[in-house]
């Protein structure tokens, strides 16, 4: 079993942990096979002696997990003061002078022995394995096994697959008792639901009786499970591994830009793997963005571009609907000139689709743009200071300033939580409720919504904090937090705490939390707000106020997006032609004049930028579905109908294009991409925050104050359109403090009335200690009595009152 | 199922006082909920989590790893006949059948009447003694067919109530109790907070 941490209660051990070191760069001379090899210090031998070419066979070894010596696999011979021993090498550090060898007799041996009884209880059911054929069981029986087993008696059986959650299913009759899977969930997720049980030959992994093991990261114990124990559903007899073609690409459901390998078979994606690298995710995904490839070959994905006729949308040509979206823009412009027109997206798509429709937008004169819809935060933001994940999952102090990022950006989580866990980092949480980090948290600050002033105030009042912003560089971690809280309540506590900081003395950088996928991406490449022309929300109340002949939607889905579903309706409704960029019909889009189908992950080549700035290439894997095109080729045909040639053959030209023109992204060559797993950074040109001003009144006793917030499975369309997770989202609900429940006199999970300024909606009530009393939050986009409803995007915050029905 | 009561609970949050990590405590309030119910429950596993602070799962891990927690309710008398090699040699198996015969119950099930569980199990260390059993982990050794009925009868007649407690006892004399607390004018809560 893993050693466990110490609870952080008295913060003594942080303190030794960041004591300036003097950091060791020697590296240590250690001899693998004769010959000799520099291995850093604090190294395992078994990573000295891969390194070095001469692989050792391991299961329970992980690298980026604390080594445990389960499986006994990886012995290798090194030279003691009394000649030579055997050494598990997983286990054993490196020194100086060590003489390792990996392929004598003895060595051999014990590791034929090893084999051989790791196989005694192994069902062998290869053939009906999904491992079968990248099953490092199986590949190092063949290369580092006996051949033959002397085992004949009868071998331990249990029942062939069981579920462990909606996700995982576990064969323990496979299962060689690594510890994997639960040194993961413990040691990487946090999330400890599952266990070895019982001992001896009964050992089996097991998650409490009732208690699934329902954690948002499951799918990485799927990864990493050295034989076919585990298996996820989505992928359960889809392929063999040797019918499968993959590539690698980065993740684009949210900014955190996972780099992955998207995987198919016969034209379909059937599977996605992490991809270790160092500066982002270490190889681990989490389960909504591994598993949302069913999305891309969904029926419901559109096929054709579709033009509204007399009996609503119907299928065109590309041809009819390029022409129809041309004499749309047109008319606008004749009729209401480029001020008539916005254009709202890029967020969902690659650099190139965002660049080629910011070119087309220049070349028509539309200043009206926007990436976000009033759920992010300004442009600005990406101009400050900018740290990477490993910044933050390396500075003394992350303040946290936004959203629960376990629930929208995962594997930032991961990586924040390890810098917590591992005592590198401290954190400071400013928040309305508790958040999946707010466990690992040194300090919480919560405050009410709409007053985040007061606790930024309180956090840099309290001498400990101040003391501990004296340790080096701190990190905050900005985004939106409460989505009924608006945009320049969020901007201006943001201002405030990076003024206190600078007042403080605190070196601080920002890591913008900015969720959609290439949110940072389109912003960068000019599909920002230009100057003085106001931001999406603006655009959706031009639209709204019947100022727009034309609004396009690039991706953009306000209906669903834009925190005040109100605002977003009256666009809709009040713009004079609507053309929409979706690969699906959506709320918003099915409101559309003209629909162009547009390709999806996996089916379009080019660059997304994730939200340090990193740029890393996202490929195309399968054929586009029906005649959908990527948005960049859109974008360009519809310049050249309308008579601007933007001048790209290809997504090649538009990746030089951005690479000549952005100078932000000189060296973001397509060879830089291609050779650069890490991904290539950008730099955004500095800005400063735009003035804002947080005036939220003081909260009636009756009321209560919304918190809107994003959970990681919602109705967004990737995850509603992939059945393993469709089902996963919690539903709509309210979550009050369990007092305040009381205080409303009904019983948990009675529907209530949620009644605001402008409208009411219903909801099932039910508790969460997390919750401030006089707090209620309601999780977005759920379906249900849209809470979006309530949320008015002008007012600084909102507040409702509860009542029984 | 069954929780902790909250007598229980005073006593757990006592023992988790007394180490530096709540976690370290789990194996004494596992036997805490055995005395209190002859078994430990999935209630009151989640009950022990929620006082620790860990999950249920990692309970149930540690829990199952000894085989002397219980997870579904034993007899008053648990008997554990050792069928390893010593006891095997000098007539185990024969003598399990045979209790398994005289109680009408198969190794690993409890008589209807909630009486008596017969276990097989490996060496209890009493092998120069074979064949030995243990009930409620008191020994008896190189036990006879005769001898076994013998002993079953005395403890249906409550004869050997003296000697052996019902299964899950875990001390017949506890050191400190709330109720001792009580006696020196401390409460429970006064004794927690102390630590
Ligand atoms: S299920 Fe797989 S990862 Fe987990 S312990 Fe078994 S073999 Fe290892
Ligand atoms: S954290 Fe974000 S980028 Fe990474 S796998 Fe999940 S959704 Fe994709
Ligand atoms: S890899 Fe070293 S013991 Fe398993
Ligand atoms: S073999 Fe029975 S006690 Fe040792």
């Amino acid at each position: 079993m893993s050693d466990e941490t110490i609870d952080d209660t008295d913060g003594t051990d942080v303190d030794a942990a960041t004591e300036p070191e003097p950091e060791p760069k020697r590296t240590l001379t250690v001899t693998v096979d004769g010959r000799p090899f520099e291995a850093q210090p604090g190294s395992m031998v078994i990573d000295a002696a891969i390194a070095a070419g001469s692989y050792v066979p391991h299961f329970c070894y992980h690298p980026r997990m604390t080594p445990v010596g389960m499986c006994r696999q990886c012995f290798v011979e090194v030279d003691g003061p009394r000649g030579p021993m055997m050494v598990v090498s997983c286990m054993t550090p490196v020194a100086e002078g060590q003489v390792v060898r990996t392929d004598t007799p003895q060595v051999k041996r014990a590791q034929e022995g090893v084999l051989e009884l790791l196989l005694v209880n192994h069902p062998l059911d290869c053939p009906v394995c999904d491992k079968g054929g990248e099953c490092p069981l199986q590949d190092q029986a063949f290369s580092h096994g006996p051949g033959e087993s002397r085992f004949v008696e009868q071998k331990r059986h249990w029942e062939k697959p069981i579920p462990i959650s909606d996700l995982v299913f576990l064969d323990r009759e496979r299962c060689i008792q690594c510890d994997r899977c639960t040194r993961f969930a413990d040691e990487v997720a946090g999330d400890k639901l599952i266990h070895f049980i019982s001992r001896g030959n009964d050992t089996q992994v097991m998650t409490f009786p009732d208690e699934p093991f329902s954690s948002y990261f499951s799918g990485n114990t799927v990864q990493i499970c050295p034989v076919g124990a585990l298996t996820a559903s989505p992928y359960r007899f889809k392929a063999r591994p040797w019918d499968l073609d993959q590539r690698a690409s980065t993740c684009t459901t949210c900014s955190v830009g996972c780099r992955t390998v998207v995987q198919s078979t016969r034209d379909e994606l059937v599977r996605y793997q992490g991809l270790d690298v160092e500066s982002v995710n270490w190889g681990w995904l989490c389960d909504r963005g591994r598993f949302n490839f069913e999305s891309i070959g969904s029926d419901d994905r559109l096929t054709t571009p579709l033009v509204r006729g007399e009996s609503g949308l119907e299928p065109t040509s590309w041809t009819g609907a390029l022409g129809a979206a041309a004499r749309l823009v047109t008319e606008a412009l004749e009729s209401g000139g480029p001020r008539s027109i916005g254009i709202l997206g890029g967020a969902r798509g690659t650099n190139e689709d965002a660049f080629a429709w910011a070119a087309l937008a220049d070349a028509l004169g539309v200043t009206l743009r926007d990436a976000q819809v009033g759920d992010g935060l300004p442009t600005e933001v990406l101009g400050l200071p900018r740290a990477t994940i490993t910044d933050a999952a390396n500075a003394p102090t992350i303040v946290l300033l936004g959203p629960d990022l376990k629930e929208e950006l995962p594997v930032l989580y991961l990586r924040l939580r390890d810098a917590a866990e591992k005592r590198r980092s401290r954190i400071v949480e400013l928040s309305s409720v508790g958040t999946g980090l707010s466990r690992y948290a040194w300090k919480r600050f919560p405050y009410e919504p709409g007053l985040g002033a007061q606790a930024v105030s309180a956090a840099l009042a309290d001498p400990e904090v101040r003391d501990q912003l004296a340790r080096g560089p701190v990190v905050v971690v900005a985004g939106r937090g409460n989505l009924a809280e608006s945009q320049e309540v969020a901007t201006a506590t943001l201002a405030s705490l990076l003024d206190g900081l600078t007042g403080a003395g605190a070196s601080w950088s920002v890591l913008p939390a900015l969720r959609r996928g290439n949110v940072v991406g389109a912003l960068q490449l000019g599909m920002a707000p230009s100057e003085g022309a106001g931001g999406g929300l603006d655009v959706l109340r031009a639209a709204a106020e019947g100022r727009l002949e034309l609004l396009v939607l690039v991706g953009s889905d306000p209906m669903a997006d834009c925190p005040d579903t109100d605002l977003a309706r009256r666009a809709l409704a009040g713009a004079r032609r609507i053309v929409a960029v979706d690969t699906f019909l959506t709320a918003s889009s099915e409101q559309a004049d003209v629909v162009l189908a547009a390709a999806a992950y996996g089916e379009k080549d080019g660059t997304t930028t994730n939200l340090e700035g990193r740029v890393s290439g996202v490929v195309a894997k399968v054929t586009a579905t029906g005649t959908s095109r990527p948005d960049w080729m859109i974008a360009t045909e519809l310049g050249l109908a309308l008579g601007h040639d933007l001048g790209f053959g290809s997504v090649d030209d538009v990746t030089d294009a951005i690479a000549t023109r952005v100078p932000a992204y000189a060296g973001v060559t397509r060879t830089a991409v291609a050779r650069n797993v890490e991904g290539v950074l950008t730099e955004a040109p500095l800005a400063f925050l735009p003035p804002a001003s947080s005036s939220a009144g003081e909260r009636n006793n009756y009321d209560y104050r919304l918190v809107v917030s994003r959970t990681l499975y919602d109705r967004a369309v990737g995850t509603a359109t992939s059945p393993s997770l469709a089902h996963l989202a919690p539903g709509p609900a309210a979550l009050v403090h369990p007092l305040d429940l009381e205080l409303v006199g009904v019983s948990a999970g009675t529907e209530v009335q949620l009644v605001g300024a402008r409208s009411s909606v219903v909801l099932p009530l039910h508790t969460d200690a997390t919750v401030p009393r006089g707090t209620v939050r309601v999780r977005f986009q759920q379906g249900g009595g849209s809470v979006g409803e309530l949320v008015d995007a002008s007012t600084p915050i909102v507040d409702v009152r509860i009542e029984r029905l | 199922m069954p929780r902790l009561t909250d007598a229980n609970v005073t006593i757990a949050k006592e023992i988790i006082g007394r180490y530096p990590r709540p976690k370290s405590a789990l194996i004494p309030i596992l036997h805490l909920a055995q005395e209190q119910d002859g078994y430990v429950s999935e209630d009151a596993m989640r009950h022990i989590a929620e006082l620790l602070g860990i999950t249920p799962a990692e309970v149930y891990g540690t829990a199952t790893f000894y085989e002397m927690f219980k997870f579904e309710p034993v007899g008053r008398y648990c008997i554990n006949v050792c069928t390893n090699i010593s006891c095997q040699l000098l007539g185990a198996w024969e003598l399990l059948e045979h209790a398994e015969h005289h109680l009408g119950i198969k190794a690993g099930s409890t008589t209807d009447d909630g009486m008596f569980t017969i276990e097989d199990v490996e060496c209890i260390a009493a092998c120069t003694e074979a064949p030995a059993l243990q009930v409620n982990y008191r020994y008896r050794y190189r036990v006879t067919h005769a001898e076994f009925d013998l002993l079953i009868a005395d403890l249906r007649a409550g004869g050997l109530a003296d000697e052996i407690p019902p299964h899950g006892t875990l001390a017949r004399v506890r050191q400190r109790t709330p109720q001792n607390w009580a006696d020196t004018g401390r409460t429970a809560q006064a004794e927690v907070d102390a630590r």
